[in-house]
Order: structure tokens, then C-alpha cells, then sequence
């Protein structure tokens, strides 16, 4: 297997604020988001991160695509460091989460150009990977609207397209099929398999067991910011289903506190 | 990886251009504006200077003395009747469309002013003139009427003259040129003018192009190409910087155009006249301005969580700003220290007032220049680091 990723022993704490303290339930100033967190991930695998809310998934996909940095531990994606080569691992991945905006005023057409220049991608590659990306996910059809006049679904489409106008290694994807319709979270599960069938490697996070079992080849589950268990599917399963298994553990983890 | 910078600027350029609204408020409409009240003010200023001076007033006069017969039959603004008038004559002036002045001399007055000597302590013999000021036409008279009479009294006790100039004759006692009583007026004025104009200008844009990025979630997206962090900055100052710099052209061309029509009427000759190097050193020291300004608006809206709040930062700051503009206006001639030159802003204020009042230093023009360049590259380290900072980026 041709390691692709290998994250090691990354961490982060946050500071909370008072209302995010009243939020959270607790009187302490510090909350753990990510706790000594190590796994790898191959190439042309789909990596899922599995638990609940607030486990500490986004805070690792943030770090990994170095929108944050971590308080300690390091991690490598296809040879760059997220701590020393913050450049080049965004070079190498596209991160796709609903935090990150388009521009309203610009149409769809404008921002793969744009993006697309500051990829470095050159201009006759951009050029044929835009009409194959338009076509593929029926933006040609709305390629001159305002991002503001488009729909929820055709907005969220052209987010997963102006993500990858650089035709990266490694996708990240937080939670891919939250808020979607079903026919755009659809379309975006098969092109995720359609990716991983070109060789690409997929970390995506999500706390829907279905998703996982469909789509990962291997999974990691992460309770309270530490990875629980980590393997193929069958591996961590161990005969059960995924979501019978994830509330064994989640049990040995918790106790009956839930 | 260098052309990142430019592709930034061009976004920001489409996001601008392409806004006809945006344009039209940050670009043509300040300068319009400026134009369209300052001319008015002009015009409603000349307005009343000249109202009332073409109606024909009626004046009855009330013992007329001979000595004034003729200076009053000389305007032909009025009709003179030698009458005689009582209260009810007087009572009926609050009408204000009546165009009358009544005015009464007392009896004998040629021979009582003969006779009067100031240091006897008596009163003086006293003229009753009755007008209203609401009726433009009598308060002018009224004016003019005084003016006379005043003059009248000065020549009676003429004793000796400062200044006379002979009629046909071109003595000439106030030695600075007429060029440099308009240059006094100009470095006093239109320093802190420029200023707010340029800053009015970077407000304008610069919150929503960084706080607004933040608050609509884009510059997350713009985060995660691998674009340095620096790049990004250079891009945004640079950008912002050269769109402030249009609508504060705009506004300046509004001022130039707007600011003769409101100074008409005025017998100083304020000519405008600057040389093309005094031309060249204001639009270096503008350029300059710009760059610090955008530095500076950008890196408080970055600190900011959304635009609203970007706009409350920045208030303090601004009134900073036209403080330091009006301090021209407390001074006299051209600061020695070299730091004048150097403080962000009040350099800025002070080149341009010695540049206005023919006075300019290359030297402390290039000091400026040089300074808000550094100034302008400590901004983008500054804006970078913001950028790279987790906490200004994304702390709620």
C-alpha cells in the first residue's frame, strides 16, 4: 500500500469564551479539540473520519488543510509537511467544506479562472478541465450567473467543482452530504467513487453510518478528539454493523453517560 | 507564484468595475456631490451679497440737509421724497413686501454737526434710519445708506489717511503677491480636503473587500489555495489603494471645479497656480497617502469580525486622521524637525501644505514618500500575519 498521508500524534486546544463556555456546558477556559490524533491514509483510498458532533472531526480536516496548525504533532501529505509546507500541502489537496464561501457577485465561469490562476494551473489545462468539470456537474448551463442568483444545490455543486479546478491528489471533504438534496448528495457520492477510481485519495468526515459503509475503504472512529479504533471496515466492524459497533465503543469510551 | 498578487488585484478590479452601483457611490457620485453643494453654496452665497440691489426703494427723508441733497438723488436705487413721516408711517414697514426706508435727520443737522465737539461728552446728533431686514431691497438700502453716512462723518474729521492711493495711480502697499495670498489659502485648505477625501474614499471600499470577506466566509476559500498569506495582503493594499485613489480623484476634480464658483465675488485673485513639478509632488504625496490609508483601513478591518464592526473601528481612527489635517490651519511656515516628515499621515498633510504654499522640499517629500512606503510593507507583514492567524481569521 502506497501511504499517502500519515498524520502523527496532532493536537489541538481551543480557548472558550464565556458564551461558548455556557454553550458547551462547562466552566473550564480550556476544551480539547484534538487529542494526539495518528492514522495514515493510502492512496486511492476513501478515509472516513466517523463520530459524533463535536468529536473533533472538522478540527482535523482544518489542520490537515492548514487553515489552522496544530499545538503539537505534524502531519505529511504526499511529502509536505501541514507544519513546515503549509503551501504545498494546499497545493496538493482540495478542501471542500460548507464554511468556505463563494463570492456572490462573480459567476461561475470568472471564479474556475480565477481559482484556477492561483493554482497555477496552466491556462489551456484550465481551459479543458473547466468545460469537462461544467459539463460533468451541468454548470455550463448556468456558467454566466451570478453565484448569488444560483440555487443551494447548484452553488454547493460549483463549490465541490472550484475546489478541484487543480485536479489535486487529495480531497478532503467535511461532511460532504450535509444540507445536500438527495440528488446532489447523490451525484457527489458517485463522483467520490469516480475519484477514487482515478487514483485519487479521499478524507472525508461524517457521523452517518450509511455513508461510510457505502463509500470508505477504511474508517477511523473519533470520540472526544482521540481515534477509538482505526482500520478497513471489516476490520473494525468485527461482524457486526458499523453502527452496532460504533455504540460498543462509544460505550467502552463514555460509560452510560449518554 | 508571483503573479498571485496580480490575480488578487484583478479580482478586486472585476468585484469593483464591475459593480456600476459600487462605482457610481465610491466614484462618480463624490465628486458630483462635492460639486453640485459647493456650487450651490456659491451661488446662494453671491446670492446674498446681491439680493436687493436692483429693486427700486422709496426713502422719505425727514429734514433733509442740504450738504446730503445730492449724494442721495445720485443713487438711482432710490426714489427720494422730501417728507416729513410719523409712527403710523413706521409701523407700516413690518410689511415686508413694502420697499421702503424711512430716515430722519434731525433739525438743522449741517449746523449742529459744525458745531459738535466729540470731547464736550453731549451725544452726538443722531440720524434715525427705519427698514426691514426681511425685505431684502430695504436692508440693502439700509446698509448702503449707513456706509455713506459713515464715510460722510469720516471725511468731516479727516485728520490724516493710512495707505491712500491717488485715483490713476498704482501704489501698492501689501507687498506679497496676489499668487501667494491664494497659495496661503490653498495649503491651508486643501491638505486636510485631500486627505479626508482620499480616507472617505478607502472607507468606502476596504471594509467590505476584508471585514465583508470574513463575514460572507470567501476568504476562507481564498485560505486554502496555496497563495502565501503575503500575497494575499499585497494584493488587497494595493487594490484597495488604487480604488481610493480614483474616488479621491473624483472628489478633488469636484472641489476644483465647485471651489472657484464659491469664492467668486471676492476681490482676492486666489489663482490656482501651480507649476507641473508642484503637480508631480502632490500626485507622488497622493499615491503615498493611499498606500498608508488602505495600509491602515485594511489591517483594522481584518482585526474586525464583520463589516459593521469594521465601520465602528474605524471612526476613532478617522477623526484621528482629520485632526492631524487641520493643524495647518494653527501653524505658521514650514516645520524644521525632520520626524514632521515622517509621522504617518501628518507628513502627508504637511508636504502637501508646503506644496500649496510654494514651498516645497524635495527632500521632505521624498522623506514622506520613502517613509509610507515603509510604513505600507510593515502593513502587509502586519496583514499577513493577520491572515495566517487563526484567531483573526476565524475566532467568533
Amino acid at each position: 500500500m502506497d501511504e499517502i498521508l500519515r498524520v502523527e500524534g496532532i493536537s489541538k486546544t481551543f480557548t472558550l469564551s464565556k458564551k461558548q463556555q455556557k454553550i458547551e456546558g462547562t466552566t473550564l477556559r480550556k476544551k480539547v479539540a484534538v487529542d494526539n490524533l495518528s492514522f495514515t491514509a493510502n492512496r486511492g483510498e476513501i478515509f472516513g473520519l466517523l463520530g459524533p458532533n463535536g468529536a473533533g472531526k472538522t478540527t482535523t480536516l482544518r489542520m490537515l488543510s492548514t487553515l489552522i496548525s496544530p499545538d503539537s504533532g505534524n502531519a505529511v501529505l504526499d511529502g509536505c509537511s501541514i507544519v513546515n509546507d503549509p503551501e504545498g500541502v494546499r497545493s496538493k489537496i482540495g478542501f471542500l467544506t460548507s464554511e468556505l464561501k463563494l463570492e456572490d457577485f462573480f459567476t461561475p465561469n470568472y471564479l474556475f479562472d480565477f481559482f484556477s490562476r492561483l493554482h497555477q494551473v496552466p491556462e489551456e489545462v484550465s481551459k479543458v478541465r473547466k468545460e469537462q468539470m461544467f459539463s460533468r456537474f451541468g454548470i455550463d448551463k448556468f456558467a454566466e450567473v451570478k453565484v448569488k442568483s444560483l440555487s443551494t444545490g447548484m452553488k454547493q455543486k460549483l463549490s465541490l467543482v472550484i475546489s478541484l479546478v487543480h485536479d489535486p491528489e487529495v480531497i478532503i471533504f467535511d461532511e460532504p452530504t450535509n444540507g445536500l438534496d438527495v440528488l446532489t448528495a447523490r451525484t457527489v457520492t458517485d463522483y467520490l467513487q469516480e475519484l477514487r477510481g482515478e487514483g485519487k485519495t479521499i478524507i472525508l468526515s461524517t457521523h452517518i453510518f450509511s455513508l461510510v459503509e457505502r463509500l470508505c475503504d477504511r474508517v477511523g472512529i473519533i470520540i472526544d478528539g482521540r481515534l477509538i479504533a482505526c482500520g478497513t471496515l471489516d476490520e473494525v466492524c468485527d461482524g457486526m454493523t458499523l453502527e452496532d459497533r460504533f455504540f460498543e465503543i462509544f460505550k467502552e469510551v463514555k460509560g452510560d453517560e449518554q | 507564484m508571483k503573479n498571485n498578487t496580480w490575480t488578487i488585484i484583478k479580482k478586486e478590479f472585476a468585484r469593483f468595475f464591475g459593480d456600476r452601483s459600487l462605482l457610481f457611490t465610491t466614484v462618480i457620485m463624490p465628486g458630483l456631490l462635492i460639486y453640485l453643494v459647493y456650487s450651490l453654496m456659491g451661488e446662494g452665497i453671491g446670492k446674498m451679497v446681491t439680493e436687493g440691489r436692483d429693486d427700486v426703494v422709496t426713502m422719505r427723508v425727514e429734514n433733509m440737509p442740504e450738504s446730503m441733497a445730492d449724494v442721495f438723488a445720485a443713487d438711482s436705487q432710490i426714489v427720494v421724497l422730501k417728507q416729513a413721516f410719523g409712527e403710523e408711517d413706521v409701523k407700516r414697514l413690518d410689511n415686508k413686501d413694502l420697499n421702503e426706508v424711512l430716515v430722519r435727520f434731525p433739525q438743522g443737522f449741517d449746523s449742529l454737526v459744525a458745531v459738535y465737539a466729540p470731547q464736550s461728552g453731549e451725544p452726538a446728533p443722531n440720524v434715525e434710519i427705519y427698514y426691514n431686514s426681511n425685505n431684502n431691497a430695504s436692508d440693502f438700502v439700509y446698509k448702503s445708506t449707513t456706509a455713506m453716512l459713515d464715510e460722510y462723518e469720516k471725511q468731516m474729521s479727516n485728520k490724516f489717511d493710512v495707505n491712500r492711493v491717488e485715483e490713476g495711480s498704482e501704489a501698492k502697499f501689501d507687498m506679497a503677491d496676489e499668487d501667494s495670498i491664494g497659495a496661503m489659502i490653498w495649503s491651508k485648505l486643501l491638505p486636510m480636503l485631500i486627505v479626508m477625501m482620499l480616507f472617505s474614499g478607502t472607507m468606502a471600499i476596504a471594509p467590505s473587500a476584508i471585514a465583508g470577506e470574513k463575514e460572507r466566509g470567501t476568504i476562507a476559500t481564498l485560505l486554502v489555495t496555496p497563495m502565501r498569506r503575503n500575497q494575499l495582503a499585497l494584493g488587497k493594499i494595493v487594490s484597495l489603494g488604487c480604488i481610493a485613489l480614483l474616488s479621491g480623484i473624483s472628489s478633488f476634480i469636484g472641489i476644483a471645479l465647485s471651489l472657484p464658483k464659491m469664492i467668486s465675488g471676492e476681490d482676492v485673485d486666489l489663482g490656482f497656480n501651480y507649476t507641473f513639478n508642484d503637480y508631480f509632488a502632490i500626485l507622488l504625496v497622493i499615491f503615498a497617502t493611499v498606500l498608508i490609508m488602505a495600509s491602515a483601513v485594511s489591517l483594522l478591518s481584518a482585526l474586525a469580525k464583520d463589516v459593521k464592526s469594521a465601520g465602528t473601528m474605524i471612526t476613532p481612527f478617522m477623526l484621528i486622521v482629520m485632526l492631524a489635517g487641520l493643524m495647518p490651519m494653527f501653524q505658521n511656515g514650514t516645520p524644521e524637525s525632520f520626524t514632521t516628515y515622517i509621522i504617518p499621515f501628518y507628513n502627508s498633510i504637511e508636504v502637501l501644505t508646503d506644496i500649496f504654499a510654494h514651498k516645497i522640499a524635495w527632500t521632505n517629500v521624498m522623506i514622506c514618500l520613502a517613509s509610507n512606503v515603509v510604513y505600507t510593507g510593515i502593513a502587509v507583514w502586519g496583514l499577513t500575519k493577520m491572515f495566517s492567524s487563526e484567531k483573526v481569521m476565524f475566532g467568533k
